[in-house]
């Protein structure tokens, strides 16, 4: 299982998923009504570290989070 | 890095950074500091933030600071802050002037664009995301090229 935590603004609780890649992640979230806004616009970080590949291959216990767009300061 | 709940205490933050700074020989010392301006009836700001990436984020640019003989420091609110108060300060020192002005400029470009915080206008004593003015990070995006088939 997968951890996926929604960080700032989108207001969804983190869930836990029988996931192995970002792809089946991304098309969870496509199917979800509170979700689907997001999908094109925030990035992906594992275990705290931001991701450059939808190849990338998760492992059981992984952390994921979702990060929309920012504006510190 | 420094993260405070609340509005900043700017002179203590500063003065502070100034004595360290004056120990080290260096020339120049540039502060930024953002203040909450009045605009769109908001009351205040408000501000999460995700400190493990944004730590990552701060040790990259003490890394790029560093390769050119230079120092950076930061310090941002979490939750409310006011209008009228400070939320944010950033700095660069450097032995001369000219490394300072250009680094001061990327640091502060870079943090709005790819700093993970998330900014609302608080109106009325809720907090609304302030979405027209947020950028997505330089590695949003990566999800969209998945298509459910």
């Amino acid at each position: 299982m997968v951890k996926v935590e929604f960080l700032g603004p989108i207001g969804v609780d983190s869930i836990e998923l029988d996931i192995k890649t970002l792809k089946e992640l991304s098309i969870y979230m496509q199917n979800d009504n509170k979700l689907k806004e997001w999908v094109d616009i925030s990035a992906v970080a594992v275990n705290d570290t931001l991701i450059n590949s939808l190849d990338y291959e998760l492992k059981d216990g992984d952390r994921v989070s979702i990060l929309p767009p920012v504006c510190g300061g | 890095m420094e993260l405070y709940q609340g509005s900043l205490n700017i002179e203590e933050i500063t003065n502070r950074w100034y004595k360290e700074v004056s120990k080290l020989n260096y020339g120049a010392f540039i502060t930024f500091i953002g203040i909450i301006r009045e605009e769109n009836s908001i009351e205040a700001l408000s501000f999460d933030i995700y400190e493990p990436i944004l730590k990552s984020w701060f040790e990259d640019w003490q890394k790029r600071a560093k390769s050119k003989g230079a120092i950076v420091l930061m310090a941002h609110a979490v939750g409310d802050v006011k209008v009228g108060q400070s939320s944010y300060v950033s700095a660069v020192a450097s032995p001369k002037r000219r490394v300072a002005l250009e680094l001061i400029d990327e640091f502060v470009e870079d943090f709005k664009a790819n700093a993970p915080i998330w900014k609302y206008d608080v109106i009325d004593g809720k907090r609304v995301y302030a979405k027209d003015r947020s950028t997505p990070m330089k590695e949003a995006g990566i999800l969209k090229e998945a298509k459910d088939d």
